[in-house]
């Protein structure tokens, strides 16, 4: 059976830390998602989300703080606005936009992030694998 | 230049080990990882340990490591750790790596295989971008000695005396008229029964008096800037409409005012209180307040009753709102709870039958200095209850409202039964759902309850009703509850009802958190950094919480905490400057086009142009190291240290190569 390989991208202040409290309330969640840790979701560009797609993720996860709670104020303004438009890009070249998933969790939502991370990869398991659908 | 990298995968006991086949792990590293400059892998029981420690700095010394991975916790636990192993052997602290294969592998995945697999994925990950590290060197900053806290509760007044005894400068604002908090309210306190004004009024006044202490009342902080060791932060003085440089706290001025109103915040609404008012007759400061609100002059705009009779001239009816911004280098939140708001559980009468009071009605009733003072009578002033149901958990440890246990409410109503028990002997029903009373004394003041002749019914109250079914119930208040320790339903009647209600997080506490860049937990609560090792510092350095704004507490541990928060923050004042963040953004001018996008982007204005070059140019003290600037730069011109683009996305590589390799190894 296929097993998605999905790179998550997580803010090191809430989501990370929400990443964090899924493991220690023990709350189990599907391997598939590796998670790369950033200052702010604001630091990931469009090209770094691309180049992950390039190396044959089947999914991208992008994870921020809520608004209004960034750790440095309106990084994650930025994210807000960058990433829609990163997906009708993605829509252009061709990469189904369903592959990248933005979201918002909390230092202290660990059900959340668990429950983000199941249902994402239950969603990008139902996809074909992405390398198939570039060729 | 090739990198050695020494990879260093961690049992934690049986919390990795249990999941992850740690030894297997590590023999992988070591042979799949040579490529990328891997010399050395190992498993042991417990990396952060003294000895494990040693272990990385002994291969250090012996075998020339230049980069090291350690595969354990989150790095919000132990980086702090193994960068300071690292540094003592001479290894620069950012050449140092973590896989954090607990939280979120080993302790988040079920099947043991998968779990392995992921570490190695994680261990690939942080392998392949620790080799494209860079040494940096932290800035330090100094640390403005003043420090500003929020709250004039009992947690407030600990932290703000501790630190003004030290010798340093304190702003402490509060945002009612005086400081004191919920304890000024109460009338004895658990389980020594003290009087609670008796020792919290020399306090208060202490800090009303302290040269070190500025005491801003009626006052809210309205804006935060900076980080730590260098906070700037706005503080709104509400006008008192008194000019307190002539005032004497005379009490003329309330005495001639003829607007009265119901007070219901210090009086919980169970007293008056005049248009013109300190909440009670030891407020700090002394000086009065005119309730904008309410006062017949700024309503109608005759009166000045006040005015006329004020010996000192000291009312001003002009007086405006004072903007001032101080600078801090630290910063403690005290700004304690609310109550839970008994009209929510319309099943329990509050507010629509008479003698059914909250806890803290019930605490002002029974105070001497409360508007009955101290006799516990019924609503018409004269009968004194001759039975008294008290009910547990009201709004709290229920799914409907808050789940957690409030803490202090046990203790609180068996302070209750024993002060209705003392002054009227009127029967005493607690209803509760467990008895908890962890802490010193608390056990023994229950025993003494039970000796008291205290009835306790374990069961959760369904309704307090006045519809009577037998004669004896009529004229009552009906307490229904299912005693469950003899399986029979009880319809109680009692002439008094009182509602244990639940602590809850200010209903500003988000606001407040935003303000000051902290989090909160789902029930609004202010998150601390470690539960257990660091619990009055938060993720956000120089800030600093306390006392009930983190969670339920009795005054002893407020007071503990308002101390440890000051402790916290005079060790750092003591070290005279602190480390920042080096990781941060740097612009690469020989391709920069000077679009001014970083500009704009920047939370921090860190980043400047500079016209006669027309490039950008960050300014490092004040950079936080986010990265938003480098999410928006085109031409890549910007970068983040320690976050650069190589290192991100050889990390994200080295991810991506195992989990495609375990793929590939399936399906052949």
């Amino acid at each position: 059976m296929y097993e998605p390989s999905i790179i998550g991208f997580l803010c090191n202040w809430c989501s990370y830390r929400g990443a964090d409290a899924a493991g220690m309330a023990r709350l189990k969640y599907p391997p598939n998602v590796k998670i790369i840790r950033v200052p702010c979701s604001g630091r990931i560009s469009p090209e770094l989300v691309l180049r992950t797609f390039r190396e044959g993720a089947d999914g991208v996860l992008v994870l921020g703080c809520h608004i209004g709670d960034c750790h440095y104020s309106t990084g994650n303004h930025r994210t807000a606005k960058r990433m829609p438009v990163l997906k009708k890009l993605l829509e252009y070249t061709g990469i189904d936009p369903e592959r990248l998933v933005i979201n918002w969790v909390s230092a202290a939502e660990g059900e959340k992030f668990s429950i983000v991370i199941k249902d994402f990869t239950e969603k990008i398991r139902a996809l074909p694998p992405f390398v198939e659908t570039m060729k | 230049m090739t990198e050695k990298v020494g990879v260093y995968v961690c049992h934690c006991g049986s919390n990795i080990a249990g999941t992850v086949d740690v030894a297997d792990v590590s023999k992988w590293a070591a042979e799949e990882l040579q490529h990328l400059g891997v010399v050395v892998a190992r498993d042991y029981k417990f990396m952060c340990s003294s000895l494990g420690q040693e272990l990385i700095e002994k291969d250090i010394n012996e075998l020339g490591l230049t980069r090291v991975v350690v595969a354990s916790c989150s790095p919000h636990l132990h980086e702090p750790t193994f960068r300071n192993a690292c540094a003592r052997a001479g290894l620069n602290p950012y050449l140092f790596e973590m896989a954090n294969i607990r939280e979120q592998d080993s302790w988040v995945t079920t099947d043991k295989v998968e779990a392995t697999k992921k570490a190695k994925a994680l261990i690939a990950a942080a392998v392949g971008r620790v080799v494209h590290q860079q040494p940096l060197n932290s800035l330090f900053v100094p640390i403005d000695p003043n420090v500003l806290v929020v709250g004039g509760g009992i947690t407030g007044i600990q932290a703000a005396l501790e630190i003004a005894n030290s010798g340093q400068k304190v702003y402490l604002v509060e945002r009612e008229p005086s400081i004191g908090g919920h304890m000024a309210q109460f009338d004895k306190t658990f389980p020594t029964l003290d009087c609670s004004a008796c020792i919290l009024t020399p306090k208060m006044f202490d800090v009303g008096n302290h040269k070190n202490i500025t005491l801003l009342t009626w006052s809210e902080v309205e804006k935060v800037e900076g980080y730590i060791g260098n906070f700037t932060v706005t503080i709104r003085i509400r006008a008192r409409f008194i000019d307190q440089g002539l005032c004497t706290g005379c009490g003329v001025c309330w005495e001639k005012c003829p607007k009265k109103v119901v007070d219901d915040v210090f009086e919980a609404g169970m007293g008056k209180r005049k248009a013109v008012y300190t909440p009670f007759p030891q407020a700090v400061p002394k000086y009065p307040v005119i309730d904008h609100d309410n006062c017949t002059y700024f309503l109608k705009g005759t009166c000045k009753a006040c005015q006329k009779f004020c010996p000192t001239g000291a009312i001003n009816f002009e007086q405006q709102d004072e903007i001032i911004t101080v600078k801090v280098g630290n910063i403690i939140l005290a700004t304690g709870f609310d109550l839970f708001d008994a009209h929510r559980m319309p099943q329990y009468g509050y507010d629509r039958l008479p003698n059914v009071l909250t806890s803290l009605e019930f605490e002002r009733l029974s105070n001497a200095a409360g508007p009955t003072g101290g006799k516990l009578v019924l609503k018409d002033g004269v009968t004194a209850p001759k039975s008294v149901a008290i009910v547990h958990c009201v709004g709290s440890r229920d799914k409907n409202y808050n789940a957690y246990c409030s803490s202090i409410c046990c203790m609180q109503s068996l302070k209750f039964a024993h002060l209705v028990h003392e002054k009227t002997g009127a029967e005493v029903y607690n209803c509760y759902i467990d008895i908890r009373t962890p802490a010193k004394g608390y056990e023994e003041f229950y025993q003494r309850l039970l000796e008291e002749g205290t009835h306790f019914i374990r069961g959760k109250v369904a309704e307090v009703t006045n519809s009577a079914r037998i004669p004896e119930e009529e004229g009552k208040l009906i307490v229904q509850v299912e005693d469950t320790l003899i399986g029979k339903q009880r319809r109680i009647p009692v002439d008094m009802v009182i509602l244990s209600a639940a602590l809850e997080s200010r209903h500003d506490a988000k606001q407040v958190a935003q303000k000051f860049g902290i989090s909160c937990s789902a029930d609004e609560w202010f998150i601390e950094r470690h539960p257990k090792l660091d619990p009055v510092a938060t993720m956000t350095d120089g800030v600093f919480v306390a006392g009930a704004c983190q969670g339920p507490k009795d005054i002893p541990a407020c007071v503990a905490q308002g101390a440890a928060a000051a402790a916290r923050v005079l060790s750092i004042i003591g070290q005279g400057e602190i480390e920042i963040e080096a990781a941060t953004a740097i612009v690469d001018e020989t391709t920069c086009v000077g679009c001014t996008q970083c500009v704009s982007s920047c939370p921090y204005q860190a980043i400047e142009f500079l016209t006669d070059m027309g490039k950008a140019h960050v300014i490092e003290a004040l950079c936080k190291g986010c990265g938003t600037c480098v999410g928006t730069c085109l031409p890549k011109s910007i970068s983040l240290k320690h976050f650069t683009d190589e290192q991100l996305v050889s990390e994200m590589i080295g991810a991506m190569q195992v989990m495609k390799s375990f793929q590939l190894m399936e399906v052949a």
